[in-house]
């Protein structure tokens, strides 16, 4: 795919294979959701041209059979993106279990983009290519000092915090330094991945003919409790959090103790002016309460947690 | 001496030791009785004490005893879980059984004879995983994740190394283990993080004007109707609103018992052949452990074994072969 590339796009992967350069503060996080390829398209040049993020990660977490639609699109996604100066990573899928899912791997490493790893195998491939990840993403179980540090021996720059991770072990693996820290400030958090397809279940077909009935639901599945209470979310084989996260209110003690970026997952909103909203608030425009209610104006349909950075159920609302 | 795949089985207690290696468990898998495993229930799991007399009754019994340290350590904690493998190594358990990349490393820098097999809760569900894990950390064994078929096993089996354990009966996961955080979502503790997933201490019951709603946490997570069965109320068991329908979007109220499969999973090399419950008691153990070698027996003769056989052992649901079959995705 690399030879794909134009030449200007060509050079820039070169000057920074493996090594991510500056990922910056703000960033958007892969796209989870199975949308329509050129929607895809479209989404990626209006963050390029309009959202105020430094670095962009493009590729494919979930279902591997969806990559055959956006690919056409990425050269132009990518070299959209570099042109307006963002950083772009690769995103791997989350599980790879079957020669699909490696396949997928290969092909995306093989870009010569830096790489965001969602799946130990992907470190394997990496190193037999005698390459390094550049993040290790959230779905990597990085819980502790201990796996941080070999992750820094392995040439990760920056790792992107598991969902759950309670606000203390967040200040303790800042305070290691390096690789530097991510946090997702925005969007529903992964929480599970199988191999079982829950939108073909859901829909009464099996995964191997499940005609993208993902596609449908471009926010996601809603999975309500028998009371019609919110709380998870089905995409494809993954399992998202009912709610968005949004830790407007934490943004400042997390920078203050030495994380380094903060994530927006990219939901059915308008992501540029979520971009714009976080931008504000991490450049001082905006106070928190204000962040807060720009958030809940744009999203009045989902109930918004920072549970699990408050050490509480995940889906909880706590106060600052 | 055995022949074909080893029988490693639960003990969440010393007596449930004993009866597994009286009844004939090639290995034995335990805890301590903290947060380090994935089993972190009260009443269970074994103190340092124990555990050496424990390993001392196995060894003389012919048996072997794997220690799990399969949560992950905790950040600014790293000794409560570096400890239980200094400790395990220390009383001489014949293997530990880790997850944790942090933990992995420790091991394998601060113990080079320890044996280290991967845990389930690593999730590597692919040879180039297990290969990874086996360069960075020499590890000799991994209990696979309950997210493969038979065929998957036999086609990656030739091109690692490292033995493959699959579980063939108990509970049944329909997530890569490892990495769920459904449990912490609803109620603040996973397996991941304390060792324990859907806590019996965030479980309510309320009758309500439908049949008996489960809550855990805030969320209602079944509503069973009067005489229906209802076995513990996991999380994903449960029955949610879903594109109209009311639906167990997950998974059916369901265990694990993959004695249909068995003569594939023998026939794919596996090496071990794992009882998940250390959560149940020492008659289970015992009955388990004599029911599940007649299987595997059966499987080496070259029969596929009665399923039916282990249905009294179940805590209840239909018994599936999980994703061992392609059509269960």
């Amino acid at each position: 795919m690399t030879e794909d590339l134009s030449p200007a796009v060509r050079d820039l992967t070169e000057a920074t294979r493996d090594g991510a350069g500056d990922l910056g503060l703000l960033s958007l996080g892969p796209l989870l959701f199975h949308w329509p390829a050129e929607r895809w398209r479209d989404f990626y040049c209006q963050i390029a041209d309009e959202a105020p993020v430094d670095t962009v990660y493009v590729g494919e977490v979930v279902c591997p059979k969806r990559w055959r639609f956006n690919r056409p699109h990425l050269q132009t996604v990518v070299e959209r993106l570099h042109k307006a100066g963002k950083t772009v990573v690769i995103s791997t899928p989350g599980l790879v279990s079957e020669e699909e899912d490696l396949a997928l791997v290969e092909e995306l490493i093989d870009l010569g983009l830096p790489v965001e790893v969602n799946d130990i195998a992907t470190f394997g491939v990496l190193e037999r290519r005698g390459r390094r990840g550049a993040v290790a993403g959230s779905l990597l179980n990085v819980y502790n000092e201990a796996t941080l540090r070999y992750l820094a021996g392995a040439g990760v720059e920056r790792s992107v915090t598991p969902s759950e991770l309670p606000g203390p072990s967040i200040h303790a693996l800042a305070a290691v330094g390096e690789p530097a820290l991510e946090v997702q400030v925005f969007g529903r958090w992964p929480l599970a991945i199988s191999a079982r397809c829950y939108h073909a279940r859901a829909h009464g077909r099996a995964k191997a003919s499940c005609r993208f009935v993902c596609g449908e639901d471009l926010d996601g599945l809603p999975v309500d409790t028998l009371e019609g209470q919110p709380f998870l979310s089905v995409n494809g084989v993954q399992t998202l959090s009912g709610a968005y996260a949004c830790l407007t209110g934490e943004i400042a003690t997390l920078r203050g103790v030495g994380v380094a970026g903060f994530r927006l997952s990219p939901q059915d909103v308008d992501m540029v002016r979520m971009a714009r909203v976080y931008r504000d608030l991490l450049d001082g425009r905006l106070d928190a309460e204000e962040a807060l209610g720009e958030v809940e104006d744009e999203c009045p349909h989902v109930p918004l947690a920072n549970g699990f950075y408050r050490n509480n159920p995940g889906a909880a609302w706590v106060e600052a | 001496m055995t022949t074909g795949p080893e029988l490693v089985c639960p003990a969440g207690t010393p007596a449930s030791l004993r009866a597994a290696v009286d009844a004939g468990a090639d290995a034995v898998y335990v805890g301590f009785r903290d947060e380090t495993n994935a089993r972190n229930f009260p009443g269970l799991n074994f103190s340092r004490d124990e555990l050496a007399e424990a390993v001392d009754y196995a060894h003389a019994g012919g048996s072997h005893v794997y220690l799990a340290v399969n949560s992950f350590a905790r950040a600014g904690d790293l000794k409560i879980w570096t400890d239980a493998i200094d400790d395990g190594a220390r009383i001489g358990v014949d293997a530990v059984i880790l997850s944790d990349i942090g933990m992995l490393a420790y091991a394998a820098e601060t113990h080079p004879d320890l044996r280290l097999h991967l845990s389930v809760q690593a999730s590597a569900a692919h040879p180039e995983a297990l290969e990874y894990y086996r360069r960075a950390f020499g590890i000799k064994r991994a209990v696979l994740p309950r997210v493969l078929t038979v065929d998957d096993i036999r086609r990656h089996g030739d091109r690692t190394s490292v033995e493959y354990e699959v579980f063939v009966f108990g509970g049944l996961c329909p997530m890569a283990e490892g990495r769920c955080h459904l449990s912490s979502y609803a109620t603040g503790k996973s397996p991941n993080t304390t060792g324990v997933c859907s806590p019996a201490a965030s479980v309510h019951y309320e009758d309500g004007p439908d049949g008996l709603v489960t809550r855990l946490g805030d969320f209602a997570i079944n509503r069973v109707a009067p005489g229906e069965a209802a076995g513990y109320p996991t999380l994903c068991k449960g029955r949610f609103q879903v594109a109209g329908q009311e639906l167990h979007i997950f998974e059916d109220p369901v265990s694990l018992n993959a004695a249909e499969v068995m003569k594939g999973l023998v026939d794919a090399g596996v090496s071990a052949l794992k009882i998940e419950g250390r959560q149940r008691g020492r008659s289970y153990v015992d009955r388990a452990v004599r029911t599940m070698r007649s299987l595997r027996d059966a499987a080496l003769r070259g029969e596929t074994p009665d399923a039916s056989v282990l249905d009294s052992l179940s805590e209840g649901g239909r018994r599936s072969t999980g994703a061992y079959k392609k059509e269960w995705r």
